[in-house]
């Protein structure tokens, strides 16, 4: 048995300090037209460099394991990348999940081509080390289509747009693909599958592609689409990883994460079948049908626990913390993992900034703990 | 309680009324400020002004009586204050309620936050929360006054809850506090107390646990006192006809905003309550003429008779430029005027109770 590395992490989305919202609320202003676009300049650009680095600054005085750029830009959330982009069109303002939150409903109108708005803000946090996209579900779930027509073209589109975004990126030792529709609206017949595969081609891209330099060999398959079809795609790519020793350790941990509660357990099956390093799991909306799926499916190499509420300001302890990844451990004798993140289970915006700040304190504070292996 | 046994509605027809018809006009709230009391709201955050607690209650008072006038002026039959004193409606209540506390702005959308609140012990009432402010609005109008309160549902699930077991646990004790607080507003004489749910909308499968939170609300309230229930902007087919069981007069909706496609839920089955029927949008500063509002009162008659209908816009108004919000309220009134007449005139054909 190889000894489990444990690693704080959070998957973003952080609320914007409290004199970043006053400023940026009188810069922007508050309505739908005034939220970022893409293009924004000047004083606005400045305000957001200055929280970037405020955020960045405090994870690494809490002491995580992995840094987020933080998503301050992200108005309308994880449909963000969609919202931005030039082929996009964003209309009314729709709530966001099962939240008191709303979102511009982005409508795609044209063809989703490489946008770069994600590689360009964590290019501008150098001490970042994870970065954030939506999961191709979700962005699709998120988001209306005009243009392809078909729900398996759409899908598809919103996986290659995003593998091509992820290569982009710079170099980072994890990326997190945030996946709450597979619990909130999972896909059923056939599209649970199609689901699986464009997270396999996100996934694909990112262990081909992102943070990967001129010259390097795993970059020749990042652009090539088919190596990422259904099916052969996790075999091919399985195989590629380990027996490249140069690939091998610069391509980044691509964790899948699910939140509000379970995945049903057709859709967590066909999950299972993408190459992705771990799944996250949200422990503190559901445990047990989490517990459930991990038992009875089983789960990748590492694996992703939500043990910190992100929706309440209940702030847990350290101790409690690592009691959470304890009892999954216990419960799930049959596994060893690779790598454990003790994450936070949802987007960290909806709590006030100060209540954010003690909750990443506690959070890295459970690799003090003494946590049973 | 079974459909109105005892009617509350006729003590709101205005003395004078002229048709025999009355469709009760009233609205749901909240309403603009106007912009010198946000100043003052400011001034008296300052610390560097000389602008002390006294003058800020002078101006709430101001604006109150101001906007107070300004519902009578539009020729409503029950009026409000527009909500002047309060800053948001879980907020003000959460200030006035012992086991909450404020840790800081939290984001709805955009860069619209709002200082979402932490119950971190056990609710407690400490000091009235409306009494006040019933009594000042009743002091200024001659028209009755109705008094719109935030629901425990909306309280519990728009909070962080750090203590309680549950939401459902948190919104029984808070249901609890609002029933002391409707105690205090009928013996201060207030017969017409509205409970705003919008949570409702995001888990409509919690209209059990609204339910259970009205009867607690209701318990001990005379029969005399009418007692409304304002959801909006959900999917209503996910609350009726459960709400139909819930112990009030009267179901205030938001039905304008959609074009009536939802008014087919509440005629199968038979809606047995008051219907307050929204019958202007409140989220376009286009201002509906006379005469779409006449049509839109016109629906309501498809789910209950004209004795059984309030004519009220969809949602509070305090959204819209104020110039529009009045002109909304005053077409309002107008058409449910011009609409008893033709009531009464036998033109438009209804099916009487």
């Amino acid at each position: 048995m190889t000894e489990t590395e444990v690693l704080a992490t959070t998957p973003g989305l952080f609320p914007l300090p409290d004199w970043a919202k006053e400023e940026l609320s009188d810069l922007k202003g508050h309505q739908k037209d005034d939220l970022i676009a893409g293009d924004e300049t000047g004083a606005v650009v400045d305000a957001y460099e200055r929280a970037r680095r405020e955020v960045v600054e405090r994870q690494e005085a809490a002491g995580l394991a992995r840094i987020v750029e933080g998503q301050l830009r992200w108005d309308d959330m994880i449909a963000h990348p969609l919202c931005v982009h030039d082929s996009v069109e964003t209309r009314g303002i729709v709530r966001y999940y099962d939240n008191n939150n709303f979102y511009r409903e982005p409508v795609v109108r044209g063809e989703l081509t490489f946008d770069g708005d994600v590689a360009a803000e964590l290019d501008a946090a150098p001490g970042a080390t994870q970065a954030v996209l939506p999961g191709p579900y979700s962005l699709f779930d998120l988001a209306t289509d005009e243009y392809y027509g078909d729900d398996a073209e759409f899908l598809a589109a919103v996986a290659d747009f995003l593998a091509g975004e992820v290569e982009a990126l710079p170099d980072v030792e994890t990326l997190f693909l945030l996946e709450p529709s597979l619990v909130e609206n999972p896909p059923g017949d056939g599209l649970d599958a199609r689901a699986s595969e464009a997270i396999d081609r996100v996934a694909a891209a990112a262990r081909n592609g992102c943070g990967a330099t001129a010259g390097d060999g795993s970059q020749a398959t990042a652009g090539d689409g088919s190596q990422a079809t259904a099916g052969d795609g996790s075999q091919a790519t399985a195989g590629d990883g380990p027996g490249d020793g140069a690939g091998d350790s610069e391509r980044p941990d691509v964790v899948v994460h699910t939140y509000w509660g379970a995945i049903p357990e057709k859709p967590y099956a066909h999950l299972m079948d993408a190459d992705v390093d771990a799944i996250g799991f949200d422990f503190v909306a559901d445990h047990e049908r989490n517990l459930y799926n991990i038992q009875e499916y089983g789960t990748k190499s590492s694996i992703a626990l939500g043990v910190v509420d992100g929706q309440n300001t209940l702030v847990e302890t350290p101790a409690e913390i690592a009691e959470r990844v304890d009892w999954v451990r216990e419960n799930v004798p049959a596994q060893s993992f690779e790598r454990i993140y003790a994450t936070v289970n949802t987007e960290l915006y909806y709590l006030p900034y100060s209540k954010f700040e003690a909750k990443l304190d506690a959070l890295a504070g459970v690799a003090t703990q003494e946590v049973d292996a | 309680m079974t459909a109105n046994l005892v009617d509350t509605r006729e003590q709101f027809r205005p003395p004078e009324h002229p048709t025999e018809h009355f469709l009760l006009t009233t609205v749901v709230g909240s309403y603009p400020k106007p912009k010198w009391l946000n100043r003052a709201r400011e001034l008296a955050d300052d610390p560097a002004h000389d602008f002390s607690d006294d003058h800020l209650r002078e101006a709430l008072d101001d604006a109150a009586r101001l906007i107070t006038d300004e519902h009578e002026r539009a020729g409503l039959d029950v009026v409000v204050d527009g909500e002047m004193r309060r800053n948001e409606m879980v907020e003000y209540f959460a200030h006035r309620i012992d086991g909450y506390e404020f840790n800081g702005p939290v984001k709805v959308w955009g860069h619209n936050y709002f200082d979402k609140p932490s119950v971190v012990d056990a609710v407690r009432y400490d000091e009235p929360w409306l009494v006040d402010e019933f009594e000042f609005t009743t002091g200024v109008t001659t028209r009755p006054v109705k008094v719109p309160i935030t629901g425990p549902y909306t309280l519990a699930s728009w909070s962080f809850n750090e203590h309680y077991e549950s939401v459902e646990a948190l919104a029984y004790d808070l249901a609890d506090l609002v029933n002391e607080e409707v105690d205090r507003l009928v013996d201060a004489g207030c017969r017409y107390v509205q409970i705003d749910e919008p949570a409702l909308a995001t888990t409509p499968d919690d209209h059990a646990i609204v339910g259970e939170c009205l009867e607690h609300i209701a318990d001990g309230v005379p029969e005399n006192v009418r007692l409304g229930l304002h959801v909006c902007y959900g999917d209503y087919s996910r609350i009726y006809p459960e709400i139909l069981d819930m112990p009030v007069h009267e179901f205030d909706l938001e039905l304008a905003n959609g074009d009536y496609e939802q008014l087919d839920v509440f005629t199968d089955p038979e809606f047995t309550k008051d219907l307050a029927l929204g019958v202007v949008d409140v989220h376009t500063s286009n201002v509906e003429s006379v005469a779409e509002v006449k049509e839109n009162i016109r629906r309501g008659f498809e789910v209950v008779p004209p004795e059984r209908l309030t004519v009220s816009p969809d949602c509070g108004l305090k959204l819209l430029p104020r110039q529009v919000a009045f002109q909304k309220m005053a077409n309002m009134v107008q058409a449910a005027r011009e609409v008893e007449a033709e009531l009464d005139a036998g033109e438009i054909p209804v099916e009487t109770a």
